[in-house]
This record gives structure tokens, sequence and C-alpha cells, in this order.
């Protein structure tokens, strides 16, 4: 079972609370879908700068493999307060640990409410829903 | 989606399967970048089963190949091999394909992805010649043997057929695996020396556990088509949907040595296209490195200052030159080894520079 003191999106991001702020991050799954559970295939992860606006489901930043590369997605609105960029040279700790040291983002929300997301257990049977 | 004759096997040896041109094929058994630095080092073995295998037979197999490919395929001596293209009367590649010129016959091997569109290209344009068209690709298994260690490798098992005779791009057959007159030709889709060995499906499995096994001592690996794509792209051959489609045309790609224009050739299909573009080609596909965090991708685009110059068709990280590489188009004039471009990222940039095309080849120097 995933933390259930998140939620979750369909496109496989996790958000946090963190006192008045939000911590984003991506799942466990996301990251074996890309490296195929071998950290070296990851080879980059873009953020945003501190300060940009982000919008509930648009795009923040991006993570590519050898193969592939795809979308961070925003999992609420708000304004990006700190980024984690050990990660960039560190991708392995998106593997290692991504609910705690592999989170992404930290963010000022517009709003406290994440309404509209998954909470683990659905989140659970979405990702039983996507296996090949 | 079809399967070829080694899919279990791939799943015993955890791979991870993917859809590719129609067929479920490996992408990877392990880190993608190891399995190309074991092909670069070592060797490695690959399921090509899902390449298009066609057998053209017929009184009038040369005229007819030599009417719908673009390289002169009545002149290619008996067990070589040359490269060639499938093109509309526009010019621009239907595919490219292997081409092997036996006595009375010839044999082709054409991409996964558009083996069907192949078929019914070439028969649609067989009217009038006496010959026929076999489809032995869901028949048979295709393998290939590639790195510093196949010759040596393969030997052990091949009898009747002495591997060291066998020149790169030529064929011959020989005994494999205890199967006699298997069709074993010298190429390969990474720049390293190797070997392509043709099956009936049911002995794939088998031939492909005799490989592995002989070759385990000389750290032979299966690899997987991740593998494969970076291998390429280091030693600068074309991928279709990449480099080479409805409307990238082989001219300006470079693939000039797979296209004949000598009168005796006769009138080809697109022919008269490409004779236009050759005289004034409007841009040329080029190497570019990026030392940069961000391998470029396709589609992206190469930019000088604020003029869009280029266009990426494939990237990935190079394990072998130790950065990310390209292949792209550039306008004419900044075509020139060296040249600085930038890559796009939608709107962020990274440096990048022009380099000439292979990469990296052991067998094309």
């Amino acid at each position: 079972m995933r933390p259930d003191d998140r939620k979750y999106t369909q496109t496989h991001e996790w958000v946090k609370a963190d006192g008045d702020t939000m911590l984003f991050g991506i799942t466990d799954f996301a990251v074996k879908e890309l490296s195929n559970g071998n950290d070296s295939d990851l080879v980059y992860c873009d953020l945003p700068e501190p300060g940009r606006a982000l919008v509930a489901g648009e795009t923040f930043g991006e993570i590519e493999s050898v193969k592939a590369v795809s979308d961070l997605n925003a999992p609420v609105s708000g304004e990006v307060l700190e980024v984690n960029t050990h990660i960039e040279e560190h991708l392995e700790v998106l593997s290692k640990d991504p609910w705690n040291a592999g989170w992404m983002v930290r963010v000022k929300p517009t709003t406290k409410s994440l309404e509209g997301l998954l909470d683990a257990a659905a989140y659970e049977k979405h990702v039983a829903s996507q296996k090949h | 989606m079809k399967q070829t004759s080694l899919h279990d096997l791939h799943e015993r040896l955890g791979a991870k399967l993917i859809e590719f041109g129609g067929w479920h094929m490996p992408v990877q058994y392990g880190p993608i970048l190891d399995e190309a630095k074991c092909v670069r080092s070592r060797a490695g073995l690959f399921d090509l089963g899902h390449m298009g295998r066609v057998h053209v037979t017929g009184r009038d197999t040369l005229a007819f190949l030599d009417r719908v490919c673009t390289n002169y395929v009545a002149k290619i001596p008996v067990g070589a091999i040359r490269y060639s293209l499938f093109c509309r009367a526009d010019g621009m590649p239907i595919d490219d394909l292997l081409v092997y010129r036996e006595p009375d016959s010839v044999y082709l091997v054409v991409n996964a992805s558009n083996t069907e569109v192949d078929l019914a290209w070439m028969r649609e344009h067989a009217r009038g010649f006496e010959v026929k068209i076999d489809d032995q690709t869901e028949r048979t298994a295709m393998l290939a043997l590639q790195g510093q260690r196949s010759q040596v490798v393969l030997q052990r098992l091949v009898e009747q057929c002495d591997l060291s005779t066998i020149g790169y791009y030529k064929f011959g057959f020989g005994t494999v695996c205890g199967l006699p007159n298997t069709r074993i030709s010298r190429t390969g889709y990474t720049g390293e020396d190797g070997f392509e060995v043709y099956l009936p499906n049911a002995d794939g499995p088998r031939v492909w556990s005799a490989i592995l096994e002989a070759g385990a001592g000389d750290g032979l690996q299966p690899i997987g088509l991740g593998a494969r794509d970076i291998l390429r792209l280091e030693a600068g051959m074309p991928l279709y949907g990449h480099e080479i489609d409805a409307t990238h045309n082989p001219i300006e790609a470079g693939l000039d040595f797979g296209i004949s224009f000598k009168p005796e050739k006769g009138e080809w299909i697109g022919r008269a296209a490409l004779a236009v573009v050759k005289a004034s080609p409007k841009r040329r596909l080029i190497g570019i490195t990026s030392d940069g965090p961000r391998v470029p991708r396709q589609g992206q685009k190469l930019m000088q200052g604020e003029r869009e110059v280029g266009e990426v068709c494939s990237g990935a990280p190079s394990p072998t030159l130790s950065t990310n590489i390209a292949s792209a188009y550039v306008e004419l004039g900044l075509d020139r080894p060296g040249t600085a471009l930038e890559v796009d990222f939608k709107g962020k940039r990274q440096a990048c520079a022009v380099r000439e095309l292979p990469f990296f080849s052991r067998t094309r120097k």
C-alpha cells in the first residue's frame, strides 16, 4: 500500500500537505514506468524556478528517461516556493525514495482543497488498471 | 499484437516488452545504456523476428526489383547485399531495405512497421512482371549477433561455412546448430561487425539459447530494441519514421549509395523526382552533439539566434561518446562540422554542435 498521508493524480503525481505549504512528487509507479527499475535509464529532470505560478492539471516540468519524456503535472494550483534541485544531479533518489527524499517542488497553494484527487486506495485501483 | 517465436524466452529473461511495428518486442532486459555498452565492448544478441522478410522469385525478379528499388539490383553480385529504398513517384521513401542477391531470386529485409505497405505496393507494381512475392516473416525467425566477439561465438555453432570468408554485406549458407542451408549474412544495424541469421520459427528458440550459451563466457547478452536504437544512431544509420519518411527524402539524408541513376538500370519509380532533389538539395542530415543535460528528441527545432535552421530526427544519450547525440536536418551552409547551434526545449535553449555522421563505426571508417 502506498502512503495514505497524501493524494494522487491519474497521471501519477502525489501532493502532500506540509504545514501551510504542499509538496509535489511522482509515485513509484511513474518512476518504474520510466526507468523499468533501472536507475541509469533516468537521464534528466526539468523543474520550475521558484516564483512560478502553477495551474492544477498543467505541466510544471519534465522527466526524461533514455527512451521517453514525461510531463510532470501539478496536482493543485499554487506558487513554487522551493525546488528540490538535489534531484537534478541525483535522479536515483526518485527510485530509492519517491515519497520523501524524492519530493520535487514545495508550493504555496491557492486553495487547501484536495478535492477531485485520488486517495491511496483509489490510486491503488488506478495503478492496477494500468498494469499490462 | 504479433509475437515472434522467441516471445516466451524474452519474458523468462525478464525483458520489458513493448509494441513495435505491430509486434510485441523486448525493448530492454536491463539498463539500456549498459546493453549498448555490452555490444560495443563484447557482443549482443537481438531478436529481429519483427523485420519483414520477403523472397522474390520468378523470371522477371531483377527487372521488377529494378523498377521498384532505388538501387541497381541486377548489378548486385550473387552473394552480396545492398542497401536500397522503395520510393513513391514523388521520390519520398515508402521504406528502406536490404537486398540479398541470389542466383535466380532476391531476398528482401524490410522494416516491421512498413511490411504490409511494402507488400501491397510491390504487388501493385508487379502487374506485367512474372514474379512471386513470398512474405516469409511470420514463419521464420531472424537473429542478429553483433559486436567484436560475434564471429568467434557464432563459428562455434556453425559448420559447412567458414564465417571469416563472408565479407561485410555478403551472405552465405551454413549448418547452424545442425540446421543445414541456413542463411547467414555479415550485416547489422549497430556499426559493429556481426551477423544476421535466418531460421524456421521452430528452430528459433533453440538457436537463440544455443548462441547465448556459446557466448556466455565472452560476455554475450541479449539486447533489446532500446539499445539497438542508440547503436544505430551512433553508427549514423537511418530509421524509417525518423531520418526518412514521406517528408524526408533519401538524397538529403545522404543515402546516395543506395540510389542508382545509371541509365542501364532503366526507368524506376521516383527517379525523376530524386534527380531534381539531387541537383538542388535544400538541407542535409548531420549529427549533433550536446554536452547539456537534456537529450534532443525528434521534432525539436535547431536554432541559430532567433532563426529556426533545422529539426531533430532522433536523439539519445550516447554511452560510446559520453554525451548526448542526435541526428538532424540543417539548412545547407550550417552543415559544417563544428557549427554552433542551439536545441530548443520548449523555449529553453541548450548548446549543440554539428558533427559528421557516423558518430562511431567499426565497419564504416
